[in-house]
């Protein structure tokens, strides 16, 4: 099961600098390693990582095979008004998840 | 150099004093610091999350969970992880938190047991020792545990393996130091399971064993063996007091 953990405050002044992280499960397996048979283990990956703020793209990251496992980001952005903030994640084999979290701006 | 090194100090192999004991907590970098300290910034977290789905799952032949007979894992398994290993009249001798989390399956749920180092039994066992973050370590040495406290202090302190080295020469001898770069801890089980950098995944307490012992050229005992449990019974015993990490980061 895919597991992701998000943090955003629920609260935020307009114009004020927020933190988000968000952290997520997955293997990120590079597909240059063998496992224990010899057998090459095919690459399973995180590509893109998508954050839209009220539907507008405010952060995007593609992934490389050299990332670690279950990734972790961290960035900011401006608390400009109240909405919703969601996340994408999508990958090799079809991995795809989403969360979302709601922000109040005063 | 290394090695004539810590061979050099080997005759003043003495445990650490309690007030100069330290967890390896305090020996990483600033940043790996703060994942531990952040909950949502701490990969561990995501096998405790799965941990409760497990916990409050139904599983076996008598198709009963967790939550069934001990209700909510918040108040019931608090300060339980904390105790272990722990002595179990049953097997006639002290048992880790995996074995006793693998006995419940077994005895209680009618399930198979799950094997060492498999997700789900990471998982469970992330999960309830979460529940003891915080609280003090407190393993129960009496007359029935006693022989096996000796045994995991003498599996410690013996030499072995190719480099005919002891745990106790890096561990209460040469902590501090430098090992390959990366300091030296004094090894105190505080925050297992916990997760690695290096592994890029959580891990029991028994796997970092295993790594030691292979570190050393030893031969490595399987998952379950009576001499990690007496190992991890001594650690604990050594930890005594000490607080909880679970899930801890660790580089």
């Amino acid at each position: 099961m895919t597991r992701a953990l998000i943090n955003v405050p629920a609260k935020a002044k307009r114009g004020e600098v927020i933190e988000i992280k968000t952290l997520i499960s997955h293997p990120m397996e590079p597909g240059y390693r063998a496992d224990n048979t010899g057998v090459l283990m095919p690459r399973d990956i995180i590509t893109d990582f998508i954050c839209k703020y009220n539907d507008e793209e405010i952060f995007r990251a593609e992934l490389f095979p050299a990332i670690a496992a279950n990734p972790f980001f961290l960035f900011s952005t401006i608390a400009t008004e109240s909405g919703t903030i969601t996340f994408e994640w999508t990958g090799d084999n079809g991995f795809s998840a989403a969360e979302s979290v709601t922000i109040t701006v005063e | 150099m290394v090695v004539a090194a810590l061979l050099g100090t080997a005759a003043i192999a003495a445990e650490i004093p309690l007030s100069e004991r330290k967890s390896g907590y305090d020996l990483m970098g600033r940043e790996t610091r703060a994942m531990q300290d952040d909950d949502t910034a701490n990969p561990g977290m995501l096998w405790v999350l799965d941990g409760e789905a497990l916990w409050n799952r139904k599983a076996g032949a008598a198709d009963k969970s967790c939550t069934d007979c001990h209700g909510d894992a918040q108040a019931s398994m608090k300060g339980v992880a904390a105790r272990y290993p722990a002595f179990d009249a049953a097997r006639k001798r002290p048992i880790d938190l995996e074995q006793r989390i693998n006995a419940c399956r077994t005895d209680r749920q009618n399930a198979t047991p799950l094997p060492f180092e498999g997700k789900e039994l990471l998982a469970l066992s992330a999960y309830v020792a979460r529940q003891s973050r915080g609280l003090p370590i407190d393993v129960a040495i009496d007359e029935r545990t006693k022989p096996f406290l000796d045994s995991g202090r003498e599996l410690f302190t013996a030499r072995q393996g190719q480099l005919n080295l002891s745990c106790a020469q890096c561990h209460d001898d040469n902590w501090g130091q430098k090992l390959a770069g990366a300091p030296v801890p004094q090894g105190h089980a505080t925050g297992y399971p916990l997760y690695r950098l290096e592994w890029q995944t959580l891990g029991s307490l028994q796997r970092r064993l295993r790594n030691c012992i292979v570190g050393m050229r030893a031969e490595p005992y399987a998952f379950g063996a009576p001499e990690y449990v007496d190992l991890e019974l001594y650690l604990m015993w050594r930890a005594r007091g000490m607080k909880m990490e679970t899930p801890a980061v660790r580089p």
